[in-house]
């Protein structure tokens, strides 16, 4: 069977710094990955790697057996976003409208078959509500259903999701997460999804991608989320502590991740666009 | 109405309806995707860099209006090959406009030419436009909606979500080059009509107006345009009626346009 994505030796960088080194992983079909890591461990680079935005350095990246180039109709995407979107007067509809086939020349007129899947993208993440509304009237959460939608238009057979549950409170989070998680369910559809924190996708995901120090664990929650592997990651002495079933990762007596996010908070937007 | 008969029998009224036109149709269409793409700053950069152009021109005894076509055209692509962030860049586009404006300045100077040429290239001169001019500016319009045209939907795609539009194979930078490419001619247009200074009356106003006014891209893109063009004609009207510059009432059509749909929105919001 061939692997959704595959990695093999890569060496990935970013304004002259290493964020992957050496890097061989494989992601299956249908599978739900949770993407995590202290910011700037190279989250959001490895998935513009995946779409063929940036070359690596070293190394082989396939998504469904072919190597790793824009464009790539198989993959829906959804950026992180940083700020507000453009174009605050428009509605949502026209918002989501856009991306369909928008990369073709011409003028941007939807035919019917188009039409039909803007509002089919709408309908499955529950947006036909906001479709008529403009989106600087739209909360945060709002905002990340539409670029969902978007995400989900041509049927694609990857999704990356990019820090979708920024800026959300936790029953929103709680929403897009099983929202996720039924669409994938449904299409089959396999599902990088990256988090600054493991609890909001527990229920959701299948295996951990956990990023850090150059280096990169893929497993269960079971095998990723220890004590040793996460230690590596961080470079640092790390403890993992579960309560009432969530997952709390602890590093010098604070907790690591929340930690690590705030050291760069600072950086926060640099590290967005790397 | 015997006036209108009266206004419309001259053919400098003739000239300037139909060069307003063609220009507030081009202006408001293009102008819209530069409002909705946050860079009507650059638009206006454009102008003033036209102006050192023009001015340039005529010192060299060239026609003003290919001289500001050549110096917009070269700072638009320029400014998009640059990217995204140095066309929105406030602080680096204010000085390069000053600079033209300065060097505008130095060329009138060379040119000793009388007052009235530097006021009708930086305020407009409607009523000066000879049939030559609305040929030029026909074909140029001609041009720039054709280009238009041919990248809206990869450009609208790129205006609202450049990251998704890279990964999904938009070349970012190149549609940036030419629109700008294709603000620049509007530009060179629009100064033909309201003048360097008050190109934003033109193609920021109206599209920015129309964007209040409606959420649909296919009703606010026309709209853009419709209301460029009535704001342009009605100003000729008035002007002649007044006997005050046109630009004055075209300015002052397209902000009361927009300070009544601003009201309107948040009595809307408000109820």
């Amino acid at each position: 069977m061939t692997s959704a994505i595959r990695l093999t030796g890569v060496r990935l960088g970013v304004a002259g710094r290493m964020v992957l080194n050496g890097i061989d992983l494989a992601i299956e079909p249908g599978e739900f990955i949770g993407v995590l890591g202290p910011n700037g461990a190279g989250k959001t680079t490895l998935m513009r790697a995946i779409l063929g935005l940036i070359a690596p350095a070293a190394g082989r990246i396939e998504v469904f057996g072919a190597p790793a180039k824009p464009g790539n109709a198989a993959i829906g995407y959804l950026p992180q976003l940083r700020g507000g979107l453009g174009a605050p007067r428009l509605r949502g509809r026209d918002f989501v409208a856009a991306a369909c086939d928008g990369q073709l020349f011409g003028l941007p007129l939807l035919d019917r078959g188009a039409a039909r899947a803007v509002t089919a993208a709408l309908a499955a993440v529950g947006a036909e509500a906001l479709a008529d509304r403009p989106i600087a009237a739209l909360s945060g959460g709002e905002r990340q259903r539409l670029l969902l939608a978007q995400a989900l238009l041509g049927a694609p057979r990857l999704l990356l999701l990019d820090e979708p549950l920024i800026s959300l409170d936790p029953r929103r989070q709680e929403e897009l997460v099983a929202l996720v998680r039924r669409l994938q369910l449904r299409s089959g559809v396999t599902v990088l999804f990256s988090a600054h924190d493991l609890n909001p996708l527990l229920g959701a995901l299948d295996r951990v991608l956990y990023l850090g120090a150059g280096e990169a664990a893929l497993g269960t929650v079971d095998e990723v989320i220890t004590a040793p592997v996460l230690s590596r990651l961080y470079g640092t002495a790390i403890e993992v502590a579960r309560v009432h079933g969530r997952v709390f990762v602890l590093g010098g007596g604070a907790e690591a991740e929340r930690e690590a996010h705030r050291h760069e908070a600072h950086d926060h937007h640099h590290a967005a666009g790397a | 109405m015997p006036r209108v008969r009266e206004m419309l029998a001259y053919s400098f009224m003739q000239n300037a309806f139909a060069a307003s036109g063609i220009v507030a149709v081009l202006a408001g269409l293009v102008g819209f995707f530069l409002v909705l793409r946050a860079q009507s700053f650059a638009g206006h950069a454009l102008s003033h860099i036209g102006f050192a152009g023009a001015t340039g021109a005529a010192l060299i005894g060239a026609p003003p209006l290919a001289g500001m076509l050549a110096f917009t055209l070269g700072g638009g692509v320029l400014m998009g090959a640059l990217g995204e962030q140095v066309a929105q860049r406030d602080v680096a586009i204010g000085v390069v406009l000053s600079l033209a404006l300065g060097l505008g300045v130095l060329f009138l100077h060379f040119f000793t030419s009388s007052a009235a040429q530097a006021t009708s290239l930086l305020f407009g001169n409607v009523l000066g436009v000879d049939a030559g001019t609305i040929r030029a500016l026909l074909a140029l319009a001609v041009v720039g909606l054709a280009a238009l045209a041919a990248i809206a939907r990869p450009l609208l795609f790129a205006s609202l979500h450049p990251e998704l539009a890279e990964a999904k194979g938009v070349q970012l930078r190149l549609i940036a080059m030419l629109f700008l490419a294709i603000v620049a001619l509007a530009v060179a247009e629009a100064s033909q009509i309201v003048g360097v200074l008050l190109v934003f009356t033109l193609m920021v106003g109206p599209p920015a107006t129309a964007q209040m006014l409606s959420t649909r891209f296919w009703t606010a893109l026309p709209l853009a345009a419709l209301l460029a063009l009535a704001e342009a004609w009605a100003g000729l009207v008035l002007a002649y009626a007044t006997d005050w510059p046109t630009s004055f009432w075209i300015t002052a059509l397209s902000g009361a346009a927009y300070g009544l749909a601003a009201l309107g929105q948040r009595r809307a919001a408000a109820g």
